[in-house]
């Protein structure tokens, strides 16, 4: 099978790898999948408390190429965003930027997973209320 | 000069040597001859260059010419040995005993012959692959007909105690076929020595062309037989009707004799070159070999990365070396290898592995390069996965609740 060139280039440059302090207030984490799975991701937001904008997103990944490029890409759309865009993200939006094929739909889940966890993890240390999403059940 | 991409996924299939295609070429158009025609001297040459070919086979194997068939390939083999006994002893009983790591093609098989009312045994194998000869003695009865266990494994090249289980067969009057396919041509296979009575192999993973393969059946001390599963001219002693495919034949035999006669120097060469290949990627933190060491193919691989995932990381170095991965994303079931689940790895494990095969064709600075790739990659990655970094601080993964999905 070959990878569409947004992944491999997401692939070989990936952005925002990194860690946020996951301790700070401001900061969101969302840890989805499992090794047996052969997947996890993290994906971090750190939240502006003034203007409610992801100032910085940071992911790390385990998995295929294709999970490693949806969590990448997430992470850059994510920058900039309000919370309440951020939470519009829709996993078919990342199967068309990366041109996924059906087999590796399940990456693009995984990252709409891990947004909606990093924010639930936000509202929660902020006092808000936990937002409840649809169960997807693509993977 | 090293040349790119680089082939190290010899287990799948193998190059084929040029001197084989050289030995077949006059086959497809000057003798062009049905090894079947009996009356002219089209089928008298293409007659001749099989008998030629067929002792080339036995040879290798130190059978006589006579007891071996010709097949389409190692499949087939495993249908026609399995099948074809199930029938023909269908009056001595019903039960057959295998291993959750044989290949696809004698599992599937099995399955097939407990639909048609057989029962199977499925032996689990330890640690390091190989069976536990108690249990394969344990689970013999009287209606046991026959023990299928391969030669050597194709995902970890862990080779099993075949001598003994011969013994054991022989002790109890079962059959005992084997599955070859990776072993025949790589190290030294002798069905009189090793006791077997059916044994499968292929000319695609020796070098030869793909398409054809050899089942071999015992003659004398028993003599066996298999009901044939084709039906038509009555070829092959009336176990494998169809027209016999003389150019493969022609080379599958020059592909014997040159395994025959090279064996033991590429053993020696190879061997070295996977013995540099697996201590330098062991040098990784956190890397482990499957499978028994000591009893295994001497061109065959199988390490698991922990903390990186097997397609991710082939796909850091795809375009120039070609591998397989035990991952469940190289597979369209989404499940990872059985092999190394029933080893007993974690999926978590079984997902990190890689699959090394070299071949006569490989050379030392590919395998420079390999390492030098294999390790970058790796350590990139790791760098990426959040797995690593949790080990790293020393949280037990164990320990996490995962959303199991």
């Amino acid at each position: 099978m070959a990878y569409s060139e947004k992944v491999i280039d997401h692939y070989n440059n990936p952005k925002n790898v990194g860690t946020l302090d996951k301790a700070s207030k401001s900061v969101g984490t969302g840890l989805v999948g499992a090794p047996e799975c052969g997947d996890v991701m993290r994906l971090q937001i750190e939240v502006d408390e003034a203007t409610g904008v992801i100032k910085d997103a940071k992911f790390k990944t385990f998995g295929c190429g294709s999970a490693i490029a949806s969590s990448s890409l997430a992470t850059e759309w994510l920058k900039g965003k309000s919370v309440d865009e951020a939470v519009k993200i829709d996993n078919m939006d990342i199967v068309e930027e990366l041109n996924l094929p059906p087999v590796k739909i399940h990456c693009s889940v995984l990252a709409e997973d891990a947004i909606k966890a990093a924010i639930n993890d936000y509202r929660k240390k902020n006092g808000l209320e936990e937002l409840v999403f649809e169960e997807k059940g693509v993977h | 000069m090293l040349k790119l991409p680089i082939y190290l996924d010899n287990n799948a299939t193998t190059p084929m040597d040029p001197r084989v295609l050289e030995s077949m070429i006059p086959y497809f158009t000057e003798h062009f001859g049905n090894a079947a025609s009996r009356n002219h001297p089209f089928g008298w040459e293409a007659e001749e260059a099989v008998d030629y070919a067929r002792e080339q086979v036995a040879k290798l194997i130190g059978a006589d010419p006579k007891e071996i068939i010709f097949t389409s390939g190692a499949t087939e083999g495993d249908n026609l040995a399995i099948k074809g006994v199930f029938e023909m002893y269908a009056s001595k009983g019903n039960h057959i005993i295998t291993a959750n790591t044989e290949h696809k093609a004698v599992l599937d098989t099995c399955k097939h012959i407990e639909k048609l009312g057989g029962e199977v045994t499925y032996l689990n194998v330890k640690a390091d692959g190989l069976i536990d000869l108690k249990e394969l003695e344990a689970a013999i009865k009287p209606t046991t007909i026959l023990i299928a266990i391969m030669y050597a494994n194709n995902e970890i090249g862990v080779i099993q105690p075949v001598k003994e289980i011969s013994t054991i067969a022989k002790k109890h009057g079962v059959l005992f076929f084997t599955d070859a396919t990776q072993a025949v041509g790589k190290i030294p296979v002798d069905v009189i020595k090793d006791g077997i009575d059916l044994l499968t192999f292929t000319g695609h993973k020796m070098y030869g062309p793909k398409g054809i393969g050899a089942l071999y059946v015992r003659r004398k001390n028993p003599r066996v037989k298999v009901t044939a599963q084709m039906d038509g001219g009555g070829h092959e002693r009336g176990m494998r009707s169809g027209t016999l495919n003389v150019p493969g034949i022609v080379g599958f035999g020059k592909a014997c004799e040159l395994c025959r006669l090279e064996m033991e120097e590429d053993t020696k060469r190879i061997s070295k070159l996977r013995d540099k290949l697996e201590n330098a990627l062991l040098q990784l933190e956190e890397a482990y070999v499957n499978g028994s060491r000591e009893h295994r193919l001497p061109h065959v691989s199988n390490i698991s990365f922990k903390y990186v995932e097997g397609e991710g990381l082939m796909m850091g170095f795809n375009k120039n070396i070609a591998l397989s991965s035990g991952s469940a994303c190289t597979s369209a079931s989404l499940e990872p290898s059985y092999v190394l689940k029933a080893l007993g790895l974690g999926d978590d494990l079984a997902h990190s592995s890689l699959r090394f095969g070299l071949s006569r064709f490989t050379t030392e600075e590919q395998i420079d390069y390999t390492i030098k790739a294999i390790s970058e990659t790796v350590l990139k990655l790791r760098e990426m996965s959040p797995l690593w970094e949790m080990y790293k601080e020393g949280i037990d993964l164990n320990t996490i609740e995962w959303a199991h999905h």
